[in-house]
């Protein structure tokens, strides 16, 4: 009963969280409401018995990937200018379209999962479970995520790097290509 | 907790709820960091799909898979902002509409 | 000597394909004997074949051989000699001669010398098949022949456009008629089953009845196609501006000829038009209306030529109206009759023509009864027998026809009051062009006169214009008789008294000047009048708005190519979908990102749809 009463608590907390976190001009200010609902997510799933992935939810999730989030933003240097930008563009004719759009989606998702029998969920799943299960038949996709996270890796550190060295010919072939490219435009 | 039983189907509507705010902000916004952020809400929201489907079962298949769209995740923002600090060098902006040289 | 048909056509054709041959490396000379010699020796062998005939007075049948053999239907290239068509050759033949000769004078200075003699030559062949020939299809055979050369000799002086317009204006005209005609053809072949001549008129006899729809139809083709030909109401606009051939060529072909096709084939058909009442009296109106807008045409014109132009179309309306009421032989009197006169009349105005240098107006001449005596005489007998007068042959074939419509029941005496009308107006216009070109005083002096070449026939035809109509024609054979007619007197003295009355008419405005209707013409409403006849009654406006201006205009529209636009059409949807589709993709994020939202919203929809 009292799980029940959290649950929900929770699931409104994220919600209303996530549409703040949609809705601010100031980047910053969005990527901490994230956080919030990210960490209600997580009160969610310790809920279902899902304590291990409540637990991976704020170490990675909200703890590394929003700061990493939270880190280039504060590098990108937006400032008050940023803030008004945002807020100009935020008028009534752009978001008509998108929302009518999200509700009729609304409305068949909802239809779709009204099919289904109703079920609960059952009992607990601990960490031990769920190595064993990582390690047992699901190993082949350990191996492909590291992979995949080093490909990632290497281009962000690509993608990244000339940001922050500025080479004076990487400069100059950069600004002279986007000259051409310019031009080819007009 | 022991497994108190909690619908399934509410769950799975929140997930549906916050898929939805996704892409409402995918939509909506102009900036590239607010789609980037609402990319990241929509994998959440697969994400609390997939737990909650293994919670179901009492298997730890969906946490397994739920890590698996963690590393997507990761891997994803790290290549997308480094993108967004190429599209600020490139348009002086981060507004994406400015982006839009492959028009036809 | 029967046996000698065949020859009668071979000659002038043999001619002129040797002329067609050596265009224009032959001399003169030879080229005129040879243009001339051959319809002479055609009308040598007329003679003879027509004495063997009178003597036996049967018809004689030649087939030479079969033409065609498609399915059931096999005509042949086969001759039928009666009364009828020994008359038609006889004048083909004998005219024809006497043509060709005053051609050699006449053409002389010309350079297309024995082209013109080729194509006079081919025309005569032609004509000779048209009327000796044994079935429908031969004759149209000849029919197509004498329009095809018609054409060649009207364009003759090809080089002035204009020339080529009258030429393309006659085919075109007459082609119409030509249309009706086959489908008539086309008619009594699948009615009948067969197209010669007597056969098809056994057949017709015994299968329909006096009044069916079908021999009514079938006659008015053919009146359509006989219109055409004979220059008869819708489509006689042709005929004055053919005028523009050589001056022979008119008198031939569309003076004693050609244009009197039509009434040799009506005649040649007369027991299918004796099965359709209704037809025959629609060929005696067409003719009798015909001659009378033809009459006030022709008291109107100042062309020497196309006086005698529209005279022959009302001329040749006389001859329909005789055929309408069932007067056959007197329709064949009178063409035989016309043929001499009109032809000396035309021969004549040659003459004239070729003596002041090319001159058509006749308010441009005058007083060249003194200088050209040979052509005023000419004149002068010539258009005594077109107003007939009493004694000329003109006189006993009008009269013949007129009598024969009083006594017609019903319309019978309105046509003979029409044909009286026309009678009169003939005798004013007639001898106003006699006045006006050989009386009063000397505008033009001639420069050369006639030679024995252009005087010898005129001479010939003048005897002819006399005493043509004291002799009867063989056609008792051919046509039912008539009937004795005896009219009352009153009747006979006004059809005699009319002429003269137009004469007097004619010789008080024009020669006298006593009676001065110089007020009535130039008022107002004179003037308009006189326009109006003039332009023949507005036909060719009332042609050119109705068929012309039409044509053009559907052309113009068609000149889009519309079968195309469907193409371009499919081509232009095309790319019409092409710039539609492209303004989808704007570049922008969010667009795709909304389109995907979309598509995501129909698929769902879709699956639920399908599952459910």
């Amino acid at each position: 009963m009292l799980e029940l009463v959290l649950f929900y608590m929770a699931s409104t907390i994220a919600l209303v969280s996530t549409i703040l976190a949609l809705t601010r001009a100031n980047a910053t200010h969005a990527l901490i409401y994230l956080i919030l609902s990210l960490l209600a997510v997580a009160v969610i799933f310790y809920l279902i018995g899902a304590p291990f992935a409540a637990a991976l939810e704020v170490v990675i999730y909200a703890g590394a990937i929003m700061v990493l989030f939270i880190f280039v933003i504060m590098m990108l240097n937006l400032g008050e200018k940023g803030d008004r930008r945002e807020k100009q563009l935020l008028k009534p004719q752009v978001w008509i379209v998108p929302v009518i759009f999200a509700l009729v989606l609304l409305v068949e998702l909802v239809l779709v999962l009204s099919q289904s029998e109703p079920a609960t969920t059952q009992g607990l799943v601990t960490a031990k479970q769920v190595g064993l299960t990582l390690f047992g038949p699901y190993v082949i996709a350990v191996e492909i995520a590291s992979m995949l996270l080093l490909a990632g890796l290497v281009g962000a550190y690509h993608l990244g790097r000339r940001y922050l060295e500025e080479g004076r010919e990487a400069k100059a072939t950069r600004d002279k290509g986007h000259q051409i490219s310019q031009e080819g435009v007009r | 907790m022991d497994g108190v039983s909690i619908p399934l189907d509410h769950v799975l509507l929140l997930s549906a709820l916050l898929f939805i705010c996704g892409l409402l902000g995918l939509m909506m916004r102009r900036n590239i960091i607010f789609i980037l952020v609402s990319l990241e809400v929509m994998l959440n929201s697969s994400a609390v799909a997939f737990v909650a489907a293994g919670a179901r079962w009492g298997q730890a298949d969906g946490q397994i898979v739920f890590m698996l769209i963690l590393a997507v995740a990761a891997a994803e923002v790290a290549v997308g902002l480094g993108l967004v600090l190429q599209i600020q060098r490139r348009f002086k902006s981060l507004d994406m509409d400015d982006a839009n040289r492959m028009r036809g | 000597m029967l046996k000698l048909l065949p020859l009668i056509p071979l000659f002038p054709l043999v001619s002129s394909i040797l002329l067609m041959v050596t265009l224009g490396k032959m001399p003169r000379r030879v080229v005129a004997i040879l243009g001339a010699g051959s319809v002479g020796l055609a009308a040598v062998v007329t003679v003879l074949v027509g004495l063997t005939f009178m003597a036996s007075g049967q018809p004689h049948h030649q087939v030479l051989w079969t033409w065609m053999r498609v399915g059931d239907f096999s005509p042949d290239i086969a001759f039928y000699l009666d009364g009828l068509t020994l008359v038609m050759m006889s004048v083909i033949t004998g005219v024809g001669f006497l043509i060709h000769l005053f051609s050699t004078e006449f053409m002389e200075d010309d350079v297309s010398f024995s082209r013109y003699f080729a194509y006079l030559n081919m025309f005569v062949f032609a004509m000779l098949i048209l009327v000796m020939a044994d079935n429908l299809l031969l004759l149209y055979l000849g029919w197509e022949g004498v329009g095809a050369c018609s054409y060649l000799l009207i364009g003759f002086w090809y080089q002035d456009p204009a020339n080529g317009a009258a030429a393309r204006k006659a085919f075109v005209v007459t082609r119409i008629g030509d249309a009706a005609m086959a489908m008539g053809l086309f008619l009594l072949l699948t009615e009948l089953g067969t197209l010669d001549i007597q056969p098809l008129t056994e057949v017709a006899k015994s299968k329909w009845q006096v009044g069916d729809t079908l021999p009514l139809i079938a006659c008015l083709l053919l009146l359509g196609g006989a219109v055409g030909k004979s220059a008869q109401l819708p489509l006689h606009t042709w005929l004055p501006d053919a005028m523009a051939g050589p001056t022979p060529v008119s008198a031939l072909i569309h003076a004693a000829t050609m244009v009197t096709a039509g009434v040799y084939l009506i005649a040649r058909t007369h027991e299918l038009f004796l099965l359709a009442p209704i037809a025959m009296l629609v060929v005696a109106f067409v003719g009798l209306i015909t001659s009378l807008m033809a009459a006030f045409t022709a008291l109107n014109q100042h062309d020497i030529k196309r006086i005698l132009a529209y005279s022959t179309i009302s001329q040749i309306g006389y001859m329909f109206l005789a055929l309408g009421v069932g007067a056959w032989a007197a329709g064949i009197f009178h063409l035989v009759t016309h043929a001499f006169f009109k032809a000396l009349l035309f021969l004549a105005a040659g003459a004239v023509i070729h003596c002041l240098h090319h001159e058509h107006n006749i308010f441009n001449m005058g007083g060249l009864r003194t200088r050209l005596p040979v052509v005023f005489w000419s004149f002068l007998i010539g258009s005594a027998a077109l107003a007939a007068l009493p004694l000329t042959s003109g006189f006993f074939s009008k009269d013949m026809i007129l009598l024969q419509a009083y006594k017609l029941p019903g319309a019978g005496p309105w046509l003979w009051v029409g044909g009286l009308l026309g009678a009169l107006l003939t005798a004013i216009y007639s001898f106003r062009l006699v006045f006006v070109v050989f009386f009063g005083e000397a505008k033009m002096e001639p420069d050369k006169l006639p030679g024995i070449r252009m005087a010898l026939p005129l001479s010939v035809l003048c005897a002819l214009s006399i005493v043509g109509g004291w002799f009867a024609l063989p056609l008792s054979s051919v046509f039912p008789a008539t009937g004795d007619h005896h009219p009352s007197h009153l009747v006979e003295g006004i059809s005699i008294a009319i002429p003269l009355i137009g004469l007097a008419i004619a010789y008080l405005i024009f020669l006298g000047g006593q009676l001065n209707v110089e007020g009535l013409v130039n008022s107002s409403g004179g003037q308009r009048l006189k326009k109006f006849w003039f332009s023949g009654w507005a036909i060719d406006w009332l042609y050119d708005q109705l068929w012309v201006r039409p044509y053009k205009f559907l052309a113009l529209i068609l000149k889009r190519e519309c079968v195309d636009d469907i193409y371009n059409t499919i081509v232009s949807f095309s790319q019409f979908l092409f710039m539609a589709l492209s303004h989808t993709q704007t570049g922008r994020l969010r667009w795709y990102a909304t389109s995907m939202v979309f598509g995501l919203i129909l698929v769902i929809a879709l699956l639920q749809g399908v599952i459910r």
